[in-house]
């Protein structure tokens, strides 16, 4: 277990969720048991090794600028929970 | 105490092509909400994006046009946050290698007036990168909805060192950005259908002092005129604020235009944390001399360099360079007649300028689809050279028929009977009956007065139902009277 805690209602203002104080306990310590398993890799030495996002190094992957593929509008707001006119009825918000 | 400006700005301009940055789905404005979508633009999971060629050759030929360094290797990276513009809850970006490094804008400051040329300046940039832009949120009085059409456009972000010290400098350096991608074929950077937005940062400090003062982001600017009517409100807003002893606190404000004025949005309590990291679907881009070399031989004479040389090779006025340049299809159309007969580019680029632009526009017509060409309108302006008709009936009587009808000058002037059926010798007559005719003007002339033989013009033109040369006609009293 690690000592390292993690600050769950940051963690949640930032996820734009609300949690109970039941919920807040059970997550923080799945969370925090998350990072104590990830931490486990900082006890190798990585010193001379460069860091790196993918494990193969690849680059250049990309396609030509040819249009193929869709979604019906029908099929792509079917996971909204509300719907209007053909699109996402979300709360008022002006950012 | 005296108070400056200083100003940065963020410019987005979307790059175009056929399909979005990471997926096949068609990009586009203007269509039925939602229906440019895809799983990759929806954020549905197992969805992986792929990047777009042509979205990485429209930025590296932006900033190579835009003096930057294009480094040998970039990566994208995840900007992490929870918004309904974003079904992905994330937005991929270049945080810490972006695609293109530094750079610079030509800019031009307006001149005393409209026939003289103002003062160029450089802006430097900070750097260019390549993200997806996000879906449009339509605001209403209960709700908002959501069309994800724009999501996953190609979009590059150019970011402006803290370079400026004035709304002027603000718009004069969107134009130039503007032109720059226009001829570049890059991007249209229509505002109105969002190819192009600005948020600028704005802070007023005292003269003298080094430190900058406290910033505010100004949003909404939603056309080139917006941007500097905002930013000088803001300006004088923020000025009158320190003035009266007051601080400006960071915060993010927005231009109304309808009002006129800025108004605050939010204050920021926290700073955004973003949380970024590199993006694991997709591959780093490792660009070489070869590839820079490529788009760099596609970019074309940019308007500036395109400008000053007009103004040196053809000896043109800069009032007509200055309508000419910033329209590239309009200026090249020009070049091919001018190049042919630099000394008759003056005339060219006036009629081009004058009558074909005011032609186009009364017809609702574009340059491409007009059927005179720039070697009829050579044609026409070799006519007066010539003196077989005089300039105000080429311009008046002949370009519009040409116009009409692509007929070249020869054969508008056939076919209306403009040529003169007369020679000098009846000028001459016609001439000295004028003459006869206004002792008055002849008199003052005699006395003095140069101006008053323009009297005499009109009735000679009369007699030659307007088909005598002026210049000839001005030369011809002078000597009959001398």
């Amino acid at each position: 277990m690690s000592d390292t805690h993690i600050d769950i209602e940051y963690t949640a203002k930032l996820a734009r969720i609300n949690l109970t104080d039941e919920e807040k306990e059970k997550l923080s310590g799945q969370l925090d048991s998350i990072i104590g398993y990830v931490e486990k890799l900082e006890e190798l030495d990585t010193n001379g090794v460069e860091p790196t996002a993918h494990p193969h190094p690849v680059y250049n992957v990309w396609q030509e600028d040819e249009v193929k593929g869709e979604l019906s509008t029908e099929e792509a707001l079917k996971n909204a929970p509300a719907q209007r006119e053909n699109m996402v009825i979300v709360p008022k918000v002006v950012d | 105490m005296e108070y400056e400006a200083v100003i940065g700005l963020e410019v987005h301009v979307q790059i175009k092509a056929e399909s979005k940055i990471f997926s096949r789905v068609r990009a586009g404005y203007g269509h039925e909400p939602n229906t440019l979508v895809d799983p990759v633009v929806m954020g549905l999971p197992g969805a992986l994006p792929v990047m777009n060629k042509a979205a990485l050759d429209g930025i590296i030929k932006a900033g190579l046009a835009l003096n930057c360094t294009i480094p040998d290797y970039c990566k994208w990276d995840r900007k992490n946050y929870f918004y309904p513009d974003s079904p992905n809850n994330y937005q991929i970006t270049q945080y810490d290698q972006p695609i293109c490094d530094g750079g610079s804008v030509e800019i031009e400051m307006p001149g005393h007036n409209r026939g003289e040329m103002g003062e160029h300046k450089e802006i430097k940039l900070t750097r260019i990168h390549l993200e997806n832009d996000v879906g449009k949120l339509n605001h209403f009085s209960e709700d908002s909805l959501v069309d994800y059409n724009r999501a996953f456009t190609s979009l590059m972000e150019i970011v402006s060192e803290p370079d400026m010290h004035s709304g002027e400098e603000a718009f004069a350096f969107l134009t130039a950005i503007r032109q720059t991608m226009i001829y570049c074929g890059i991007s249209d950077c229509d505002m109105e259908k969002g190819q192009m937005r600005a948020d600028a940062n704005i802070s007023v400090r005292p003269v003298g002092q080094k430190e900058l003062g406290q910033k505010i982001e100004l949003k909404n600017l939603n056309s080139i005129t917006g941007v500097k009517n905002g930013i000088e409100y803001e300006i004088k807003r923020q000025t009158r604020e320190l003035k009266k002893g007051n601080t400006i606190k960071q915060a993010t404000w927005r231009w109304n235009a309808e009002l006129g004025q800025t108004e605050m949005m939010r204050e920021k309590e926290d700073a955004h944390d973003y949380r970024y990291f590199p993006d694991p679907d997709l591959m780093p881009v490792k660009i070489d001399d070869e590839w820079r070399n490529r788009l760099r031989d596609e970019i074309p004479e940019l308007p500036w360099n395109k400008q000053r040389r007009f103004l040196e090779e053809y000896s043109l006025p800069y009032s007509i360079t200055s309508v000419l340049v910033p329209d590239r299809e309009l200026s090249d159309w020009f070049e091919s007649a001018a190049k042919q007969s630099p000394k008759s580019a003056q005339a060219i680029g006036n009629l081009v300028v004058n009558d074909l632009l005011r032609e186009l526009g009364e017809a609702g017509q574009v340059l491409r689809d007009c059927k005179i060409t720039p070697d009829s309108l050579l044609g026409l302006v070799q006519v007066v050279e010539k003196g077989t008709i005089p300039k105000n009936v080429a311009n008046k009587d002949v370009f519009p028929e040409m116009f009409k009808s692509g007929e070249t000058a020869e054969q508008v002037i056939e076919r209306k009977g403009l040529k003169p059926d007369f020679d000098e010798d009846q000028v001459k007559v016609w001439c000295q009956e004028a003459i006869d005719e206004n002792p008055k003007p002849v008199q003052n002339y005699k006395d003095g007065n140069e101006k008053a033989l323009n009297a005499l013009l009109g009735p000679v033109m009369k007699k030659s139902r307007g088909k005598a040369n002026p210049q000839l006609v001005n030369k011809l009293i002078r000597e009959l009277i001398d």
